[in-house]
């Protein structure tokens, strides 16, 4: 073994080598993209480096974070969960009816968690069992989910008004919000649970050769049932996040979580052919995804431009992916 | 469930096992795929500390019996004796757990995955209480790394990824994993058919490595050269039948040949 003496010089060197490759910048597109982001933005706007701001957007990162951790399980079996915000959102009226119904806050959040795991049972059945195509059974569920919540919502949004979920989006620890702090154990979690036990070696490897990993006992069944869920479960936590955020349960149809979830992940450096897995990525990716809206609204962007802002940064790390070393 | 990891043969090969010491018999083993009879009353041995060749035609059955003997299929008639116990096998791993392990030619090996990954893919070792179990990365990359230091000759890092290694490379970390838990029995199918001289060379040499330690392996193979090279035994079988067997070193390439073909009866 080298001293770090020793080794500190050539590894800066190997750092600095590895720069001038195409693929570093494929690997880490999501940390480069946040750094230039926030130096471009902190040039650009004053206000944006300022602890209330960076607090704003770690609060406002949180459900994203949250569902893209969700959608990276299930993208890394090489799956894609559509319904992710659908869910989301039926969760979101399971809380809304059930607190209004007068069941506390706790029970409530179970049965929203429920809730969303019910259309996470479903895609997973359709899709494990049923062998139907990924993408078909959950844009089918998008739509079920979602006209579920108009349904039992009688389309209105339902006011909520629960002093425990003002302190969850209101509390905080310094500058981390109770929020953000939820969607790091929940990240802290998800890392622990891919890298480190047998069900996340088991989901890689169905992600990587479903072929192989079935060869060698993995039942590719059960490993796709319990990314569903976990997505669905993901998404069902995300829904209290939304409904504290707004203040009631929304029949929303939040596309636009949807569309930032799989970005994330993409952002993230995950291969939508599945087998690679990343956590910290897909976290880096939302974050970076919030801070570029967060960027464009301080500087006076007119919304209609962000989905544009997104949509650019998404392709462009899509293509970078492609120099990504095998 | 993985005691058996550091399993050591209690018998090393000496080259003069007794004839009649067969670790695996199989006795007139009938399956049909709807009206397609592929074995048709097959029986064939193996002999403890040998290596076997099975050879014949496309059609003969060699995939079938293969498939028999490793749990993939049921047999509609006939017995499997291994170690003189009646065995038959409903799924791959109950093959597996009375110790036949099977080298498929696609390896199943999850090429985004470390080789220690892979080496202990579906039977992990774990640390750690109930959903708190957490991988035993450290004995399970050390493991992996003595069994392929034992058997290979040029070894991969442990911790590459199977993406990266060469066609040879995966083939004898395919051998090793299958040989790492103690199996009484390691079939091979095919094992160098993708592979060029050098790496041929090599897989070989870990076959007789394997051999040497007492594994009883089943080679299936369309190399003549090869099987003359390595096999102790050769069984021939065609139409759906065992039809011969030979000592390896009382035939020869052409007799073989004639066997196949059906131009010398057995």
């Amino acid at each position: 073994m080298t001293t770090t003496e020793q080794a500190r010089p050539s590894r800066l060197k190997a750092i600095t080598a590895e720069t001038k490759q195409l693929s570093f910048w494929a690997e880490n597109a999501a940390p480069i993209g946040l750094v230039v982001l926030v130096i471009v933005f902190s040039i650009l706007s004053p206000t944006f480096l300022t602890l209330g701001n960076i607090k704003a957007m770690l609060v406002a990162a949180a459900i994203l974070v949250i569902l893209a951790i969700g959608q990276a399980f299930v993208i890394t079996t090489g799956g894609i969960d559509l319904s992710i915000s659908a869910t989301m959102t039926f969760g979101a009226i399971g809380f809304g009816l059930a607190f209004s119904n007068g069941a506390g806050f706790w029970l409530s959040a179970l049965i929203a968690i429920v809730a969303a795991m019910l259309i996470g049972l479903i895609n997973g059945l359709l899709i494990a069992k049923g062998k139907v195509t990924d993408f078909i059974a959950t844009l089918g569920t998008l739509s079920v989910a979602t006209g579920l919540a108009l349904i039992v919502s009688n389309g209105k949004p339902i006011s909520v008004n629960s002093p425990e979920l003002l302190t969850l989006t209101s509390g905080s620890l310094g500058i981390f919000g109770y929020p953000i702090i939820l969607a790091a154990i929940i990240a802290v979690g998800a890392w622990f649970f891919m890298f480190r036990t047998r069900f996340g070696l088991h989901v890689q490897a169905v992600g990587g050769n479903e072929e192989s990993a079935v060869a060698n006992g993995i039942s590719a069944t059960k490993i796709r049932m319990a990314v569903y869920l976990i997505s669905a479960a993901l998404a069902g936590v995300a829904a209290l996040l939304l409904v504290a955020r707004v203040g009631a349960a929304e029949p929303a149809i939040n596309t636009q979580f949807l569309l930032n979830s799989i970005a994330a992940v993409v952002l993230g450096g995950v291969s939508l052919t599945g087998g690679k897995a990343k956590i910290v990525g897909p976290v880096i990716g939302a974050l970076l995804l919030t801070a570029l809206t967060n960027g464009l609204t301080l500087l006076g962007v007119s919304q209609f431009y962000q989905p544009l802002a997104v949509g650019l940064v998404v392709v462009l790390a899509a293509l970078l992916t492609r120099f990504q070393k095998k | 469930m993985t005691d058996n990891y550091n399993f050591v043969p209690a018998a090393p090969h000496t080259g003069t096992t007794p004839a009649r010491d067969f670790i695996l018999k199989a006795t007139d083993i009938k399956k049909s795929f709807g009206g397609v009879h592929a074995l048709k009353g097959a029986s064939m041995t193996m002999r403890r500390g040998e290596i076997t060749a099975l050879i014949g035609d496309n059609g003969a059955g060699k995939s079938t019996m293969v498939r028999c003997l490793s749990g993939i299929h049921r047999p509609d008639s006939g017995t499997i004796w291994l170690d003189g116990d009646d065995v038959t096998f409903e799924t791959p791993n109950a093959a597996r757990e009375r110790g036949i392990e099977t080298v498929h030619q696609n390896l199943a090996l999850v090429e985004d995955l470390s080789v220690w990954q892979n080496f202990f893919l579906g039977r992990e070792k774990t640390h750690g209480l109930g959903p708190f179990r957490t991988l035993d990365r450290k004995l399970m990359k050390s493991t992996a790394g003595e069994l392929l230091k034992n058997l290979a000759v040029n070894v991969p890092p442990v911790t590459s990824k199977v993406r990266r290694l060469s066609g040879g490379q995966r083939q004898a970390v395919a051998i090793a994993r299958a040989a790492g838990w103690g199996s009484k029995i390691v079939i091979m199918d095919e094992p160098t058919a993708a592979l060029g001289v050098q790496e041929t060379a090599r897989v070989e040499g870990v076959i007789n490595t394997l051999r040497d330690s007492g594994v009883a392996v089943l080679l299936i193979s369309h190399n003549f050269d090869q099987v003359m090279r390595l096999s102790d035994h050769v069984w021939v079988m065609r139409a759906g039948t065992a039809v011969a067997e030979r000592r390896t070193l009382e035939t020869d390439g052409d007799e073989l040949v004639s066997l196949i073909t059906g131009a010398k009866a057995a």
